[in-house]
């Protein structure tokens, strides 16, 4: 008569619960209402590349402008096979991303990995990775501002019709504006891009070096806008084409030095300040691209030496 | 002003209707536009020269009328039953509309030469070589000095901004113009050289215009025709100099007597 009781008492005293046979929390944090309205979106924004989809955008457990879209998307696509990447600037081991990676790891429990290659999923803000991805890949950004030109339209009706009508003169007076004052185009990120030959897109604040990276890609790339409600996506292998004047066509940042570190000539590099006297380092952006052209580098020379 | 008697006028307005609810705003209003003319809008505010500016530039829809506009491959196009895009594109290449304040025509925050560049970008011309030399020569037409060409109207005086909106209204060589009051809220001798700017621009572009004006010496400086309007009727029209030398509506005759002589 007592043991029930006694069983119960103890259960809860210890916390031993099956929490594994019956979890209390559903995969990938979202029910699965949410998860079909989000992939219809995404189906619809797949099929018109650059698009922006409406979707009823779910408050998160962290604030917005963190990758609350980001998450959300990368959320609607995750299975338990996926290997997931998530990247802050191009690193790995940055705030954003190991709470976003941290995150996953608590509501999937899918493996991750820092490794782009080994990646089916990766979840970025502000970069694409040096590594070219491949086929079956999926890349979803953070996007902060979906609307590219919000900045000199601000009526949301107005850019929608602008939109719908492929009237995308304004974006040239954007650019046009940088010329008159720096000389030269000197939009170095969000830089906007015409997919397919059809919508003007914000590609998220991505440097512009990146931007040749999106152009005909093998991989799916699913950009999340949490605070504006906004899914779009780029298909694997579309066009994108980066805007500019013939006489002042779009161009890449170059830097004149190698990387401090691998030595590599043809990544994103980030000024670091190492002192307080100003010495400077130029390093790769993409950790793991540094990382892993290191290794192979030490590799090849002890290989050598035997 | 080419009146030969087969062609079909420039635009051809015809039973122009609109209410505002119960209001009347405008009622029955018809006139035509021939190539190079310029027609005065006149009458006390409220009469409803605005509401049919806004009518027959399709700006707003009206409830009744039609309005056609003789495109340049010589047909006459029913404006209301153009798709959007159509319109807006029409907007922008054979119209242009130049508004009572400067600030709701430009982008305030952008350069002047971007200003006056914008529809040659949305028509598709990328090259920005070719579009500074188009502004700068536009900006000269107008009277601005080219270098301010990358300063921002806002920091432009009134005049500057009205001369700006029409430059930037013309640089597509449109054949009509529509303008909302263009000189009112200037000084007087400002408007004196807008006015004679406006002159010279029609006459050299062989522009067709459309002038809504309360002050009748605008419209006898700049226009051949003028109608008259009262309640949202038109009540007189006729050449510029009849109406307002020999004025037959009482509601004219009373206009044109109100006038300070100084």
């Amino acid at each position: 008569m007592n043991a029930p009781s006694e069983l119960a008492v103890a259960m809860a005293a210890t916390g031993t619960a099956d929490t594994e046979a019956a979890p209390d929390f559903n995969f990938a944090y979202l029910d699965e209402r949410t998860k079909r309205m989000i992939r219809r979106a995404l189906l619809k924004a797949v099929a018109i590349p650059g698009y922006q989809v409406p979707f009823g955008s779910r408050e998160m457990p962290l604030p917005y402008g963190w990758g609350t879209g980001g998450i959300q998307v990368t959320a609607a696509v995750i299975g338990p096979e996926d290997v997931l990447k998530v990247i802050d600037q191009g690193s790995d081991d940055t705030v954003n991303a190991v709470n976003i990676r941290r995150f996953f790891e608590r509501t999937t429990g899918v493996a991750t990995t820092t490794r782009t290659p080994q990646a089916t999923l990766i979840q970025t803000r502000h970069r694409i990775p040096e590594t070219p991805l491949a086929e079956g890949q999926v890349i979803v950004y953070q996007v902060p501002v979906p609307e590219p030109m919000q900045r000199l339209e601000p009526r949301e009706a107005e850019t929608r019709t602008l939109h719908g009508l492929a009237e995308y003169g304004l974006m040239h007076v954007k650019l046009y504006e940088d010329i008159a004052r720096y000389g030269r185009i000197a939009t170095t990120y969000d830089y906007p891009v015409l997919v397919n030959g059809r919508y003007v897109m914000a590609p998220s604040p991505i440097p512009k070096f990146d931007n040749p990276k999106m152009h005909m890609n093998p991989a799916l790339q699913l950009f999340g806008a949490g605070r504006e409600k906004r899914i779009y996506a780029v298909p694997p292998y579309t066009r994108v084409e980066s805007l500019g004047f013939e006489d002042h066509p779009f161009e890449v940042q170059r830097w004149d030095v190698p990387c401090a570190l691998c030595g590599a000539t043809d990544s994103f590099l980030d000024e670091v300040i190492t002192d307080d006297t100003g010495t400077r380092l130029h390093v790769c952006s993409d950790s793991d691209h540094c990382q892993s052209r290191r290794a192979d580098a030490e590799a090849a020379g002890s290989g050598s030496t035997q | 002003m080419k009146s030969s008697s087969n062609a079909p006028p420039l635009l051809q307005v015809r039973g122009i209707g609109k209410r505002y609810g119960e209001r009347v705003a405008l009622q029955d209003a018809a006139f035509d536009l021939w190539p190079g003319e310029v027609l005065a809008v006149v009458g006390e505010s409220g009469s409803g020269k605005s509401t049919l500016l806004n009518a027959v530039a399709a700006r707003s829809r009206p409830d009744a009328g039609s309005v056609a506009f003789l495109g340049r491959d010589g047909v006459q196009h029913d404006v209301f039953a153009l798709g959007e895009a159509q319109r807006r594109l029409l907007a922008r290449t054979d119209w242009g509309f130049v508004h009572q304040d400067a600030a709701e025509g430009l982008r305030m925050d952008v350069s002047a030469g971007a200003n006056v560049g914008e529809r040659l970008m949305a028509l598709g011309e990328r090259h920005y070589g070719r579009l500074r030399a188009t502004a700068t020569e536009w900006l000269q037409r107008v009277e601005i000095d080219p270098a301010r060409i990358d300063e921002a109207p806002r920091v432009f005086s009134g005049g500057m901004r009205q001369r700006l909106q029409i430059a930037r209204n013309l640089v597509t060589r449109p054949r009509l113009v529509f303008m909302d009051e263009p000189t009112s809220g200037l000084d007087v001798s400002v408007q004196a050289r807008l006015l004679d700017l406006l002159r010279q621009l029609t006459r050299q572009m062989q522009l067709a215009a459309i002038v809504v004006t309360h002050d009748l010496a605008v419209a006898r400086l700049l226009a051949h025709r003028m109608l008259v309007m009262q309640r949202g009727r038109v009540v007189e029209t006729g050449l510029t100099d009849q109406v307002l030398d020999d004025p037959q509506h009482p509601y004219t005759q009373l206009l044109v007597s109100s006038v300070l002589q100084p």
